[in-house]
């Protein structure tokens, strides 16, 4: 309990620390041990947690009255900061403002209502909770520890750009605050708090550069984030006066099973697809990746969107064998299939990052739509290695951009050449999102299976599955690609000395090894954060005692694979084949290399070649239009269906 | 499936399978001389090729284009192990995928614009077949509750017909994976083609003959696939069927013109939708 307290209230008193620092260097030495101790914390924490099965932890009757009052003044308050922030909105963003007096409003009303639901156990810790803590933790604090060489580098380059550095750690550091807070919090209105929390530290960091697009771009991430913000607050206020269940409790909520629940827990899973970015709110995640690379990879990848799938997972058990499960699972399977087609389409390696985000993210809502012990065990090892091998891409991607001056995929070509210790840490990221052995392959083997035996409907689980099967293929032909770019020879040399900083290739490095050793190590994930997350639900009844077994040959055939994949290299490196090097075939002669040739008329001609991004095949508007309008419609009839 | 035997069979792959890969080869030119009424080359010449291949120089661009053609053949060997095991089919072609991956990626890494074209298109067949070559586990997924291939073996001998419509899928693709025309983008036999040899540009000598080797091994594997759909009827039956319809690829292969990659992604994945997730949805009904 106390640790809990701790892990909220020290991030932010970090935050002020490293906000009053009186030079850079100081600041620097602050957030660097401030991220340390936060992930040390959560590792502790998660060492003397293990175990131990779900625990709820209730709190003195004065301290619940006083921290009812201090978090319904902090959403005034949080209100008013956003309203103030809303002083520089263009007239055709004029529903933010009324988002947010509405969202305040609905929850006012809820808050004072003359009876409202009491709270037995405001906080709660289960072996899901501390994976989420461990990510947040662990891989946000080695972000943080990244931000730092990288923001002075960013600054040095952007001098357009304003330094308010102070300001950026203390909101980065009172976001960590938040996600704790989110992931521990069992009371539904604090939970909501901290959720607003994150809305605004996104939308403060997303237009951190003050240019035009950035703040633009803020604003629309806030208003749909509101949206969001709107039907969760509708949800409260639905458990407070609404007929049925009165409650304000995430645990009682879930354990009140579909027939009591589902309203509630259809208007909070809107709010989850919004954070998640997930059709038709995905455009904010895009617009997101104007801000510094570290934000791209804290926020928009590993752990705020996290937040939103963390929830929906949490509600999982009500939307099994519901169709409003089956409606969620569909949002997340048109959201997976149209962003992984768009992806195809994009030259620029964060936009490349977040579209294959938003498709995972839709990957877990798929798997947590359908609820059972299966597609929950999926869903949270997705959880965990998307936010790992994410996290490691984005900050590759960051310092990549430093080293050569640009984010365009075809402007990597030859980084094995180039810089090998930074492609070998962007081709483990890249192997770690789609390919076997990797985790993020073992749980889509899950989530078939998962799907395979649902029961809604007839041929529910198969139209997920096939869904599944044809947003996988374009995976596979993006990631191979920029693979592609990164192993070519280089055709001249661009020689680039400059060396990686060293808290840079300190998170990097520390990355690349989680990467690798969660996947090998992956049945211990499996035994220590799932199966009693999966086990305690089912003993509940609120979802089928069957758990997900993956079979000792499989795990030890994985092990194979990804044994070969590490000693191959080694081997080759220890004994590298004598074959004579040449430079590639140009069907003329080579004039430089395989730089250029002497072609018809004895003219020097310059190769070029470019990867293909079929933007004749797919087009990327008409496809997320499309994909708007579904989802837009399937949500109606989610929440139209609940109401029913 | 007695486990003795499933080991026996799998090592039998990883030592045997090179040769029968081969005398695949070596039948199918064949073959393809006599729809051509020519007399044709032996049928070990696949064999006399390789060893020959071995033996002269190799010139790369990259020595790291003989890490990743290993890893092409060792993930073929992987994923025929998991297969002739007996184990999972899915894992299998999983394993199968990462196989084409590093081919790719060694064809990428000589960056010439040959190889370099050859490994886009190889990708884009990739992403054409993929998703019907995921259907086909799931179908036996549904007849047999299972993903095992020991017991899609021992599965109701009613399963080629109840999955009919993933079968002629699955032909189709198999088109696609034996690099046979109309789908030989990527890199192709018949000489003459707008990209040289496609991938295979930059690559000689002995790595040539990985590549080729990998390739026997690949068709061993797709056979089996082609077997385990009439598998329940036992070996005297299913193995002549399978080697059959192995064999109307060749014939498919002489009469049928190079399409473009366009048309290719869009036939397959219409044939897939059509054919394939049409009889799984149908599944339900008839299982």
């Amino acid at each position: 309990m106390y640790s809990i307290g701790l892990l909220i209230l020290f991030p932010l008193l970090a935050g002020l620390a490293i906000a009053r620092a009186p030079d850079s260097t100081i600041r620097a030495q602050r957030v660097r041990w401030s991220a340390g101790a936060i992930a040390v914390a959560t590792i502790l924490l998660t060492l003397l947690h293990l175990g131990l099965g779900p625990e709820f932890y209730s709190v003195p009757g004065w301290l619940l009255w006083t921290l009812d009052r201090f978090f319904m003044l902090a959403g005034v308050a949080l209100a008013l900061v956003l309203l103030y922030f809303c002083r520089r909105i263009l007239a055709r963003e004029w529903y933010i403002p009324v988002l947010i007096l509405l969202q305040t409003g609905l929850m006012l009303s809820a808050e004072l209502a003359p009876v409202h639901p009491e709270v037995a156990h405001p906080f709660y810790i289960d072996s899901f909770t501390l994976l989420m803590a461990l990510i947040v933790g662990v891989v946000g604090g080695l972000i943080c520890l990244h931000a730092v060489q990288y923001m002075r580098d960013y600054h040095a380059h952007e001098h357009a750009v304003a330094d308010r550095q102070p300001a950026f750690y203390f909101v980065i550091f009172l976001f960590l605050a938040a996600m704790f807070g989110i992931v521990f919090t069992n009371h539904l209105t604090w939970l909501f708090a901290f959720w607003e929390v994150t809305t605004l530290c996104s939308f403060w960091l997303i237009s951190y550069s003050g240019t035009d697009e950035a703040i633009r771009n803020g604003f629309r991430a806030l208003g749909l984030n509101l949206i969001g913000g709107v039907t969760f607050a509708a949800a409260i206020a639905w458990l407070t006066y609404g007929p049925g269940l009165h409650t304000w409790e995430l645990d009682r909520l879930v354990a009140a099973g579909s027939a009591l629940a589902l309203i509630p827990a259809a208007l909070i899973a809107v709010a989850g697809l919004a954070k998640s970015a997930q059709l038709p709110f995905s455009s904010w995640l895009l617009g997101a990746m104007v801000a510094p690379t570290p934000i791209s990879a804290l926020l928009h990848s590993s752990t705020m969107v996290k937040a939103g799938v963390f929830l929906l997972v949490k509600l999982s058990p009500v939307f099994h064998d519901t169709y409003a499960g089956l409606l969620l699972s569909l949002i997340g399977g048109v959201t997976f299939l149209v962003t992984s087609l768009v992806a195809v389409n994009q030259r620029n390696a964060k936009r490349v990052l977040a579209y294959s985000t938003i498709a995972n993210l839709g990957l877990i809502v798929m798997c947590a739509g359908v609820g059972t012990a299966a597609a929950m065990w999926a869903a949270i090892l997705l959880i965990l290695f998307h936010a790992v091998a994410k996290a490691l891409l984005f900050l590759a991607v960051g310092t990549t951009e430093h080293l050569i001056g640009s984010r365009d995929i075809e402007d990597m070509e030859g980084m094995v050449y180039r810089r090998p210790e930074m492609a070998a840490m962007l081709l483990v990221g890249i192997l770690g999102m789609f390919l076997a052995p990797f985790g993020m392959l073992l749980s889509k083997y899950t989530t078939f299976q998962a799907f395979l035996s649902m029961d809604v409907m007839l041929g529910d689980g198969l139209m997920l599955a096939a869904i599944l099967a044809f947003g996988s293929a374009p995976t596979l032909f993006f990631w191979s690609k920029w693979m592609g770019k990164l192993v070519a020879m280089p055709r001249r040399p661009q020689p680039s000395t400059e060396p990686i900083a060293r808290d840079e290739l300190l998170a990097l490095g520390a990355l690349t090894v989680i990467t690798y050793v969660a996947c090998a190590l992956f049945p211990l994930a499996d035994k220590v954060f799932v199966i009693p997350y999966t086990h305690y639900l089912a003993v509940l009844g609120l979802i089928p005692d069957v758990q997900a077994v993956i079979p000792w040959e499989t795990v030890w055939l994985m092990t194979l694979m990804l044994g070969v994949l590490f000693v191959l290299p080694l081997l080759f490196w220890w004994r590298p084949p004598r074959f004579a090097e040449v430079s590639g075939y140009l069907s003329g002669a080579n004039v430089d290399g395989s730089a250029s040739y002497r072609g018809a008329m004895g003219a020097e001609r310059m190769v070029e070649s470019r990867g293909y991004y079929m933007t004749s095949f797919f087009h990327e508007t008409t496809l997320l239009r499309y994909g708007g309008l579904g989802t837009a419609a399937l949500i109606a009839l989610l929440i139209g269906g609940a109401a029913l | 499936m007695n486990t003795h035997y499933a080991w026996w069979l799998a090592i039998a792959f990883v030592v045997l399978g090179p040769l029968v890969g081969a005398l695949l080869a070596g039948i199918d030119r064949r073959l393809t001389a006599r729809m051509q009424s020519r007399q044709g080359p032996p049928i070990l010449q696949p064999v006399y090729d390789v060893l020959k291949l071995f033996e002269k120089d190799t010139l790369v661009v990259t020595r790291l284009q003989t890490l990743y053609l290993w890893f092409f053949l060792l993930f073929m060997v992987i994923s025929g192990f998991i297969l002739f095991l007996g184990s999972d089919l899915l894992l299998s072609l999983f394993a199968l995928t990462v196989s084409g991956i590093f081919l790719c990626l060694a064809a990428y890494s000589t960056n010439s614009p040959y190889s370099n074209i050859g490994s886009s298109r190889e990708l884009m067949l990739m992403m054409a077949y993929e998703p019907m070559l995921i259907l086909v586990p799931l179908g036996f997924y549904l007849t047999t509750d299972s993903f095992r291939v020991a017991d899609i073996v021992a599965g109701s001998p009613w399963q080629v017909l109840q999955l009919s419509g993933i079968l002629v899928g699955f032909l189709f693709v198999l088109t696609i994976k034996l690099r046979k025309s109309p789908f030989d983008l990527s890199t192709s036999h018949h000489g003459h083609q707008e990209l040289v040899k496609g991938l295979t540009t930059d690559f000689s000598g002995s790595d040539l003959a990985l590549v080729e080797i990998a390739h026997w091994y690949e068709n061993v594997i797709l056979l089996g696939w082609l077997y385990l759909f009439f598998a329940p009827w036992g070996p005297w039956l299913a193995l002549p069927i399978a080697f059959a319809l192995f064999f109307v690829e060749v014939l498919v292969d002489n009469t049928h013109a190079r399409l473009t990659w366009s048309s290719t992604l869009k036939a397959t994945w219409w044939v897939t939708l059509l054919v394939g997730v049409t009889n799984l949805m149908l599944l339900p009904l008839v299982v």
